[in-house]
């Protein structure tokens, strides 16, 4: 293992041979008026539908640069497709350090896309900053000095919903619906290990889907049969929708939980049906922009003059749109922070040296932290019900 | 069958484009050599599943499915057993050529859709069944397995250039057992069952041991370019098994020419690098057009089958035999 | 009990709309001995047009037969343009062809509409028809919806001189042609009734599965299947495959292996029932003449 690290090390040492004669050897990517960053982002392909959080980042920085950009340097986000593959994920990454030598890079999408490229991330020293990805794997400074998190990780959201279920229903029968992917299976890890071993029984039924099946209409059945009085649906926004109509629809009295990947009222909920939808309970950190509860916030005001002005009506209500207008906005925090030092080094220290962040779209009172031993940018958590028209918070801010 | 001259034009041309092949590791750089690897990979997935497909008739959707139990193979050989990867590699597309050998047995109940729709099942299945909880301890589940990269022998190289190499050599040796296989006696019977099943049948042909044969040997070709592919990108999960990655493999069948083994090469060339090319075009539709790489792939998809419907390998023999025409009338 | 006839019901509801699809896919198949892989990317976009024009305000029955119309000339266009050229080309350049299009109607969609997931109306509300507590009305509606279908595809084939024509365009060209009939012509007219019948599928299973540009790709592999266990050159074989299909993989994740390898399960299923009946369970048996 060792030797490993120290011959890629070696032979990432001539892949910047070419740049080490320059004066600004620790500084790729940087020049007086410009800062290069790379991102892979699945423009094609099966996941094709998260592509919006490129564009809408691409949108971000073409603001910025228009209002002149950080320290009088542009940002130039070259972002490619990668279709969710991981060879092809490699490739570009590669190309994005090694042919368009970028400082570091932002928000490259997905588990398995990200777990590719991890270890050549860390053993070149290229920063791989808040991945857009909820795996736990990816907060762990320890290991991986140079692969920040940014969204709160499954499985800690799962944690909350554990602690939930038994200060609330400590005789519950849980039952659960997961997408068959690392997404899925993480939330399933994350709520066995908050239950523990003396409660592992609680789980009464776990079902799987697979994205390429037409609905998830058949294991909300197979749930209900199995007595459970608490549904966790642990899904994306089309088979959450599904899930929530038809636990409906089969008259289910369960306590339903749903992630915050599919808590949208205008993508999911308005699908599913509002009335259909009374009493779900989520985890969210942000605000959605298709509640009506936020109309009047500034933040807001803010998020939709911007999507006026650079996108469109359709990214507004998009979740994922405001998720990455947040991470762009984290970006720029961290460029300002740095300063004039734009070395790897000094981008890694001031990404792991946010002090009480806070973002147009966040949940009031919610704050950005970092440090060199916590890589979980978005830790705090609220909870919140549905009431048929809009999100009600409860409780106070939690961390998993 | 082929005159001297034609022949001896093509031993000149295969002669070059290997001597090219082992120059560039000396010239180009980490991310072009990853590049080249890859299209040397996928050249050699074509190979097998052209031998099926175009020299044999059989169709198939699932080639992927082989090259996923290559990748894997070569992954949990190497990584959960310690073995090295040149054994891992053989290894692994044995357990495939056992594979294909079996599917064969029931393609041979089939005729062309009803081999479509197996084989394709097949596609659809596999990310599934890698994932698969039973399997975790193995398979990582839907985490994957990452690989270390190998070294080369006594740090002469870079490990990109070792990779390249290796997917080089495997290519040049596959490539000539294929076309061994696709000239000599083997190769006619094969293409004998493809356009005359009875006929051959009756001329002593075992068309079912030649059929499930050239499937298990498809298959282990499949399986070789999965073991390179994950330890050139050093790591396998199931959605770098998807259905669109045996989509592809037949994309390049197509694109390159059907029945021609030289044509892989433009196949794996089209497949690798076109997919790039449409995601730089879509930036020329404006911003909201990052959406549009795949539109773009499948345009040009259509536009290179209108242009050449029978493949580069075919529309190269037809520029060939123009050229050879006006020569021939004058001699 | 109560279970296994949910389980049942959403299978026969889904089924249905596997049973339309296939029959599209028969539609194409009888004509050009192909399966035509973009036919569920077309009918996502049909369903989109039809939603466009129920959003602009057009009721629904209308705005249902505007869209199957349209579908028709679009299937038309497509055949004429872009899928004739490749008529003798190899059969293996007109699938990749078919793949072409799926990519590109596929990310058209996406980037005309987004990837938000979109509710979808249905003409069918109300109280569950004929106390049937397993379905809602709209699942009831579309299994009716689809044996009216296939009701027309029979009526079609079997009574019309349209239809008689097209059979004997498929099934002997050469002949066809000498009796006046042409061929061509017959050819596109599947690929119209195929883009419409697949434009039904859609606007049936959007209200169930919700709109979204990836919203065809699974029902289609599902028709696929369907359609080949029934029999592919056989519309009431391939329906029937269709309904099969629905109820066999609901069935087994529930009762057999759970809804891990469910997938996996049923399409080994029906590639064991195909090695037994080689042409599908309707199909004729074809006869080599030597």
């Amino acid at each position: 293992m060792l030797t490993r690290r120290s011959f890629l090390q070696s032979s990432a040492a001539a892949a910047f041979a070419a740049s080490a004669g320059s004066a600004r050897a620790e500084t790729p990517g940087v020049t007086d008026t410009e800062i290069k960053i790379g991102q892979t982002m699945p423009y094609s392909g099966p996941a094709s539908a998260y592509g919006v959080i490129g564009r809408t980042e691409t949108a971000y920085f073409k603001m910025i640069n228009e209002q002149g950009g950080v320290n009088g340097r542009k940002i130039n986000l070259i972002s490619l497709d990668d279709g969710y593959s991981p060879p092809k994920t490699v490739e570009q990454v590669r190309r994005l350090v090694e042919e368009e030598k970028v400082a570091f890079l932002f928000q490259t999408l997905g588990t398995p896309p990200n777990a590719a490229i991890r270890q050549y991330l860390n053993d070149n020293k290229v920063p791989q900053l808040f991945v857009a990805t909820g795996a736990s794997m990816f907060s762990d400074p320890q290991h991986f000095p140079w692969t920040m998190g940014y969204n709160p990780n499954y499985q800690t959201e799962a944690h909350i919903y554990a602690k939930h279920i038994l200060a609330t229903k400590p005789d519950a029968k849980i039952g659960v619906l997961y997408q068959n992917d690392s997404f899925g299976k993480d939330y399933l890890i994350g709520m066995k290990d908050a239950l523990g071993a003396e409660h592992a029984g609680m789980i009464v039924k776990e079902a799987s889907y697979e994205t390429s099946e037409p609905t998830v209409d058949s294991q909300v059945v197979t749930l209900q049969g199995s007595g459970a009085d608490v549904f966790l649906i642990v899904a994306t926004p089309k088979f959450a929708a599904q899930a929530i109509r038809k636990s409906f629809d089969l008259g289910w009295n369960a306590v339903r939980y749903v992630t915050i990947v599919s808590a949208s009222i205008a993508t999911v909920l308005k699908p599913a049906g509002l009335e259909k939808s009374k009493g779900l309970i989520t985890a969210t950190f942000g605000k959605d922009p298709t509640d009506p509860r936020w109309k009047d916030d500034g933040g807001m005001k803010e998020w939709a003059a911007f999507c006026a002005k650079y996108l469109s009506p359709t990214e507004f209500i998009d979740y994922n749109a405001g998720y990455a207008y947040g991470a762009a906005g984290t970006m720029i925090q961290v460029l300002k922070q740095s300063g004039n030092d734009l070395s790897r080094d000094n981008v890694m220290k001031q990404a792991a040296n946010l002090k009480d962040l806070e973002l147009p779209l966040l949940l009031p009172g919610m704050r950005i932290n970092t440090s060199p031993t916590n890589y979980s940018p978005i830790r705090q958590m609220q909870l919140s019900t549905f009431d048929g028209e809009s999100w009600q918070l409860f409780g106070e801010l939690l961390m998993g | 069958m082929m005159s001297g001259s034609s022949g001896r034009q093509r031993r000149g041309v295969t002669l070059a484009v290997l001597a090219c092949a082992i120059a560039f590791p000396f010239l180009a750089s980490g991310y072009h050599l990853y590049q080249g690897a890859q299209v040397l990979i996928l050249a050699i997935a074509l190979l097998g599943l052209n031998l099926l497909t175009g020299f044999n008739g059989q169709i198939s959707l699932g080639h992927g499915a082989f090259f996923a139990i290559g990748g894997y193979g070569a992954a949990i050989l190497t990584e959960k057993f310690g073995v090295a990867y040149w054994a891992a590699i053989p290894i692994a597309s044995l357990v495939c050529f056992g594979a294909g050998f079996l599917f064969g047995f029931p393609a041979l109940r089939f005729g062309g859709l009803y081999l479509a729709l197996a084989t394709f099942a097949l596609a659809v299945a596999t990310p599934q069944i890698l994932s698969y909880k039973g399997f975790d301890a193995w398979t990582g589940g839907s985490q994957g397995v990452l690989l270390a990269k190998p070294h080369a022998p006594f740090g002469l190289l870079t490990a990109d250039q070792w990779i390249y190499l290796v997917c080089l050599f495997c290519a040049a040796v596959l490539y000539w057992a294929a076309r061994n296989l696709a000239t000599g006696r083997i190769g006619r019977a094969l293409i004998a069952i493809r356009d005359q099943p009875i006929a051959a049948e009756t001329m002593g042909v075992n068309a079912a041991l030649y059929k499930t044969t050239c499937f298990g040997v498809s298959a282990l070709y499949a399986g070789v370019a999965g073991g390179l592919s994950a330890i050139a990108v050093g790591f396998v999960s199931p959605e770098s098994f998807g259905l669109s990655l045996s989509l592809s493999f037949l994309v390049g069948i197509v694109v390159g020419g059907l029945a021609s083994l030289g044509g892989v090469l433009f196949g794996a060339l089209f497949i690798e690098f076109v997919p790039n090319l449409a995601d730089q075009l879509s930036v020329n539709f404006g911003e909201s057009a990052k959406a549009l790489p795949g539109a773009i792939y499948g345009l040009l998809l259509i536009l290179i089958m209108a242009a050449m419907p029978t493949g580069v390998a075919g529309a190269l023999r037809f520029a060939a035999r123009l050229a050879a025409a006006p020569g021939a009338r004058s001699s | 009990m109560n279970e296994f006839l949910h389980q049942l019901a959403s299978g026969l509801a889904l089924g249905g709309v596997y049973a339309i699809m296939a029959l599209a896919l028969v539609m194409i198949y009888q004509a050009t001995q192909l399966v035509n892989f973009a036919q569920g990317e077309m009918a996502m976009f049909s369903t989109y047009f039809a939603w466009k024009l129920m959003d602009s305000g057009w009721p629904y029955w209308r705005a249902f037969a505007a869209t199957a119309l349209i579908s028709f000339v679009g299937g038309i266009v497509i055949e004429r343009l872009v899928v004739r050229p490749f008529a003798k080309a190899p059969v293996l350049a007109s699938v990749i062809v078919f793949i072409g299009l799926a990519l590109i109607f596929n990310a058209l969609a996406g980037w005309l509409y987004g990837y938000s997931v979109t509710s979808f109306d249905t003409p069918f509300s109300g109280r569950p028809w004929l106390g049937n507590v397993y379905m809602s009305a709209h699942e009831s509606g579309a299994v009716a919806v689809s044996l009216c279908v296939l009701a027309l595809v029979y009526a079609f084939f079997r009574f019309t001189p349209l239809g008689l024509a097209m059979r004997a365009a498929a099934q002997n060209p050469v002949s066809s042609r000498l009796v006046g009939i042409r061929v061509g012509w017959m050819l596109a007219m599947g690929w119209g009734l195929a883009a419409a019948i697949g434009s039904i599928a859609g606007m049936m299973a959007a209200p169930i599965v919700y709109l979204d540009p990836n919203m065809m790709a699974g029902i289609l592999i599902y028709a696929f299947a369907g359609a080949v266990l029934g029999g592919i050159d056989n519309p009431f074989g391939a329906a029937f495959g269709g309904f099969a299909v629905g109820v066999l993989e609901n069935l087994v994740g529930a009762y057999v292996v759970g809804a891990e390898v469910k997938l996996s399960v049923a399409l080994a299923i029906i590639v064991a029932v195909l090695v037994w009946r080689p042409s599908g369970l309707f199909g004729r048996r074809l006869v080599a003449r030597v």
